[in-house]
């Protein structure tokens, strides 16, 4: 038998108090200093004037530990636990969701999650319901990272099944067409996070976790890193810019990730997220 | 870009001299309205009762603020996407409602309906609620409790920035 490492389930809790503290009222230093060299070009004066407002903002939430945003968004963990390693005690995912409720309190966080969908869409006063992707990965440390996700700019995601023939550049038309014409509801300037293979949920999943990829970090491959820089390049052109009022730019990064799928099928999906993009990692 | 200092509520020549893209530092009182604060409005009308506030001299806020800390005015606030708001918005402008700040586009109906009304749509920048609570001066729950963060807050604005949007 393997040697496994013990984790403690309270360095988990300490940790995830620590990231939530940090994101509520840190939006990602990346963006806003892509924001800040953004309204320095720019010249139209309300872009200016918009893009300076939100890097004011960044400034003041950390300074008043007012949330950056209202919207406290849902919390969204991607954990990878290594096969070798193991917590010190049971019931993680009840841990997680008992601390994220503890970080909802302390930092006043919005109540932004009803209990079920459709019928009566109660909000959840004193519970938060996180949404958590478990992957089993080699080695013996635990990864785990946590986002923020406003509703606006989940609102906008788009998963398409695309005939398997589609060439390139109907896959990058699709994706420019589809972010440009969500105008000012996600807030721009965007990040985009783009899942193609895998299948129907995977791609959403690649989506979902290609946008907490560092900012503007470029595809391995090259023909994807192209991809990325063009489909940027073309959603500045043909977008709304600024919250959508036609200046300034519309998407900060482009992020792709792929994966295999089936010879019928070529899974796209397409995940934004706001530029208050609220997201940290940490290792255990 | 203009920028307009003017105090609440507007008056309809106020709104007539603005145009697309001015920037406003309003000032005085701000309802916040969403989704299910929309429906209820709507259901009050249907059923001929009483709203709980005056549309024809209130402005709109769609917005669900965080809770409010010790020691603080309020907690964060700042605009949700209008669009949702869209299916109930022509009805609220034919009882009186002129002025609504949110961010994103409105659907044609509502841009005729603001048109026909000769009311505003003004955007505030999303994503900015350290900046805009600053701007509070006072802030209570007004209606609706039970709805959480999508009941109606009134709140007091000083300077508080948004742009013009559609007329």
């Amino acid at each position: 038998m393997r040697k496994r490492r013990i984790v403690p389930v309270s360095l988990l809790r300490e940790k995830l108090l620590e990231a939530v503290g940090k994101i509520y009222c840190q939006p990602d230093a990346e963006v806003i200093r892509l924001i800040a060299e953004a309204a320095h070009r720019e010249s139209n004066p309300l872009a200016r004037d918009m893009l300076q407002s939100i890097v004011d903002n960044a400034r003041y939430a950390i300074e008043d530990g007012t949330p950056c945003c209202q919207d406290t968004g849902s919390a969204v963990l991607f954990i990878e636990m290594g096969e070798d390693a193991s917590f010190d005690e049971g019931n993680v995912t009840e841990l997680i969701c008992a601390t994220l409720e503890e970080a909802w309190e302390r930092y006043y966080l919005r109540r932004s999650i009803v209990e079920e969908p459709l019928i009566s869409r109660r909000v959840l006063q004193n519970r938060v319901v996180p949404i958590i992707h478990w992957k089993l990965v080699p080695g013996d440390s635990v990864e785990v990272i946590v986002g923020l996700k406003g509703g606006g700019a989940e609102n906008m995601s788009v998963q398409k099944m695309m005939p398997a023939t589609a060439t390139i550049d109907k896959v990058k038309e699709y994706i420019v067409e589809e972010v440009a014409k969500t105008g000012g509801r996600p807030c721009p300037p965007v990040i985009v996070g783009v899942g193609i293979g895998g299948n129907f949920e995977e791609s959403a999943l690649l989506a979902k976790r290609a946008l907490f990829d560092p900012l503007g970090r470029k595809h391995p491959d090259k023909d994807y890193a192209a991809l990325e820089n063009d489909i940027l390049t073309l959603i500045n052109t043909r977008g709304r810019g600024v919250m959508g009022m036609g200046e300034g730019p519309t998407a900060l990064a482009v992020h792709i990730r792929t994966k295999s799928c089936h010879i019928a099928s070529l899974p796209l999906a397409i995940n934004l997220d706001c530029h208050a993009h609220r997201h940290t990692r940490f290792v255990l | 870009m203009r920028t307009l200092k003017l105090d609440l509520p507007l008056s309809p020549s106020q709104i007539q001299s603005l145009q697309p893209g001015d920037k406003l530092l309003l000032s005085g009182v701000l309802y916040t309205a969403r989704d299910k604060a929309h429906q209820r409005l709507i259901q009050l009308i249907e059923s001929g009762n009483q709203l709980p506030f005056d549309l024809s001299s209130s402005t709109l806020f769609y917005c669900g603020p965080s809770p409010v800390p010790p020691n603080k005015i309020c907690g964060a606030i700042g605009p949700t996407t209008s669009s949702r708001m869209d299916p109930f918005t022509p009805m609220l402008l034919e009882h009186g409602l002129r002025v609504m700040i949110g961010k994103g586009d409105r659907s044609e109906d509502v841009q005729r309906a603001i048109r026909k009304h000769n009311a505003v749509y003004l955007v505030a920048v999303g994503g900015i609620s350290a900046l805009l609570a600053r701007c509070v001066t006072y802030f209570e729950l007004f209606a609706w409790e039970e709805l959480g963060p999508e009941a109606i807050y009134k709140m007091q604005v000083q300077d508080f920035p948004c742009y013009v949007g559609y007329l």
